[in-house]
């Protein structure tokens, strides 16, 4: 769109306050976790930290045990990105590279699902792994992702394989390649940069879970981080320099992941978005 | 294409399984429990037909319609704030401005933060005490607020927490946005038209669609708002943020009454139903799709 020179005078103001409300937060959370707990107090507020109390960080993250909690957030993180790739990438090629009757209607119905709130199935699947003894385990958190990776994913990676030509698995059969082999060996690589937006979602959206791990896990050995930093901030109310030190160690590594990954990220969302 | 159902069926069975295990069956499963009285402290359970039901809309239940209220009165605030604060940021992103992925970043830097820790930071920031929004507010002359301690403020404070969250919305915004041919706001500058005319008569018709999409997303996930409650509030102060699905665990979960949260959770699939079949009926007298469809 072409813009008079009002009009841009404009939008930069109105986007230097955006970027002030949008970064301010943190900058707070920053310049709290590292000061000590008379300074972050004064009035009016202090951007500098003096002295910058490093050691906020290793106080904080000794009082509980957020290495434990990193690990555990960690394995549940890495097992179900695994399961959502393999079983969604595989499940999207049954979806769109092969032609059986009965296909749309079954996509149809569980395409249903998405518009299903969590909330309804959360007892009974509570019920049921308790019953089969899983309460207080990871396997709640983890194995649903084996079966079907989410139907959303499915959804996106399908989008993704129409996009690529038939006449590929055209000539693989001719040459004797089996449907495994046309996954495996074609389809899959191609859509290399589907996967990573797949996987980057499904990063964040289990790295920052709170409500599963909430309903599933008891004992605190089996904390993620998430949990960790809840029931940090439940012993140490008012404790500011802790929590936002804790919080900051929370908050890196999904910033690093983001940053990282920045550019999928970002095409991830309009791929959903247009497709919707 | 190669036809083979016996193919198709092995590849996408782990997700039909999957489907069946983990949606349908709890579903069922959710609808049946809603009709019995089943809890972890009682030595039986038994059918109780509609009495759920009956004890959540009679009045019986003391929770429930304030929770309602709570949940009512955040979707209305924050479904239209998102929206709007959403597609005015991505319409200056849209412009012709210098560093646009910088502010693409800045805006959607946000939206991955956990929910635990940014809950932690807006409780530092709403602190009516030391946070630094009442000092800025006060600095400047205008009283402060309880924010999420007042009866009245808490829900619009929880709605300004989770604005930090919208880039993701913005971004889709966008992507709707770029689709708009040039040539088409060209025709309004012969035209002599303002930007106003333009906003009006082509980019909102030609976003519409997207309008939509973020709305039912936005919408839905509103309807479903917990984290925030559990974290920043607890329901409080007074149950004035008792939101719905916080109401449902605390029933289910700390209250152990199972029976009576299935009931809870199957009214709330019909309330979302409901919405979204009314949006999707709207949806068609304002939303504007190309010839070829999408």
């Amino acid at each position: 769109m072409r813009s008079s020179k009002l009009s841009l005078t404009f939008a930069y103001l109105m986007l230097a306050l955006i970027t002030v409300l949008f970064i301010g937060p943190f900058l707070w959370l920053i310049r709290s976790s590292l000061m000590d707990l008379s300074q972050i107090f004064t009035m009016p507020p202090e951007w500098i930290p003096r002295p910058v109390r490093w050691e906020n960080f290793g106080r904080a993250l000794t009082v509980l045990p957020f290495g434990t909690y990193f690990m555990n957030t960690f394995t549940i993180t890495i097992s179900v990105i695994i399961g959502t790739v393999v079983s969604s990438s595989i499940a999207a090629f049954g979806f769109s590279r092969i032609d059986w009757p009965g296909r749309n209607v079954v996509f149809a119905i569980l395409m249903s699902a998405m518009m299903l709130p969590g909330a309804v199935t959360l007892i009974p699947s509570f019920l049921g792994w308790q019953a089969l003894g899983f309460y207080d385990t990871f396997y709640p958190l983890i194995v649903p992702a084996y079966f079907g990776g989410g139907i959303f994913n499915i959804f996106l990676l399908r989008q993704f394989y129409l996009t690529i030509p038939r006449d590929f698995d055209e000539a693989a059969f001719v040459d004797g390649a089996s449907y495994f082999q046309i996954y495996r060996s074609i389809i899959f690589p191609l859509s290399r940069s589907a996967i990573i937006v797949v996987s980057l979602f499904c990063f964040l959206a289990t790295w920052n879970d709170f409500m599963g791990p909430l309903i599933y896990l008891k004992s605190e050995n089996l904390f993620t981080l998430a949990l960790g930093l809840q029931m940090f901030q439940g012993t140490y109310t008012a404790q500011w320099d802790l929590l936002m030190a804790a919080s900051a160690a929370v908050v890196l590594p999904c910033v690093v992941v983001f940053l990282i990954g920045q550019k999928y990220f970002l095409e991830g969302i309009t791929l959903t978005g247009l497709k919707g | 294409m190669r036809k083979s159902l016996f193919y198709g069926l092995l590849f996408t069975s782990p997700a039909i399984v999957g489907f069946i295990v983990f949606t349908l069956g709890p579903m069922i499963a959710s609808l049946v429990l809603s009709f019995t009285d089943y809890s972890v402290f009682k030595d039986r359970t038994s059918f109780i037909g509609f009495d759920n039901y009956v004890r959540m809309f009679s009045g019986a239940d003391d929770y429930f319609y304030p929770s309602l209220a709570a949940t009512f009165y955040f979707v209305v605030l924050r479904v239209p704030a998102v929206i709007v604060l959403s597609f005015f940021i991505a319409l200056l992103l849209n412009m012709n401005v210098k560093g646009r992925a910088f502010f693409r970043t800045v805006v959607y830097l946000p939206s991955i933060v956990p929910a635990v820790a940014s809950a932690m930071i807006w409780m530092w920031l709403l602190n009516p005490d030391l946070g630094l929004i009442n000092t800025l507010l006060n600095a400047v002359g205008l009283p402060g607020s309880l924010w999420l301690y007042g009866e009245n403020s808490v829900v619009p404070a929880v709605v300004l927490t989770s604005l930090w969250g919208i880039g993701g919305t913005v971004i889709i915004f966008l992507a709707g946005l770029s689709g708009i041919p040039r040539q088409y706001y060209e025709a309004i500058d012969v035209d002599g038209g303002g930007w106003f005319s333009k906003l009006r008569h082509i980019t909102i018709p030609l976003v519409s669609p997207t309008i939509f999409f973020n709305a039912i997303m936005t919408l839905i996930g509103s309807i479903q708002v917990f984290n925030e409650a559990y974290i920043l509030t607890q329901g409080g102060p007074n149950n004035k943020s008792l939101f719905y699905v916080f109401y449902l665990w605390r029933t289910g979960f700390r209250d152990t009454e199972m029976g009576y949260a299935s009931a809870l959770a199957w009214v709330l699939f019909l309330v979302i139903l409901f919405f979204t079949f009314l949006v999707f009926r709207t949806s068609k007298s304002w939303v504007y799709y190309e010839g070829e469809g999408r």
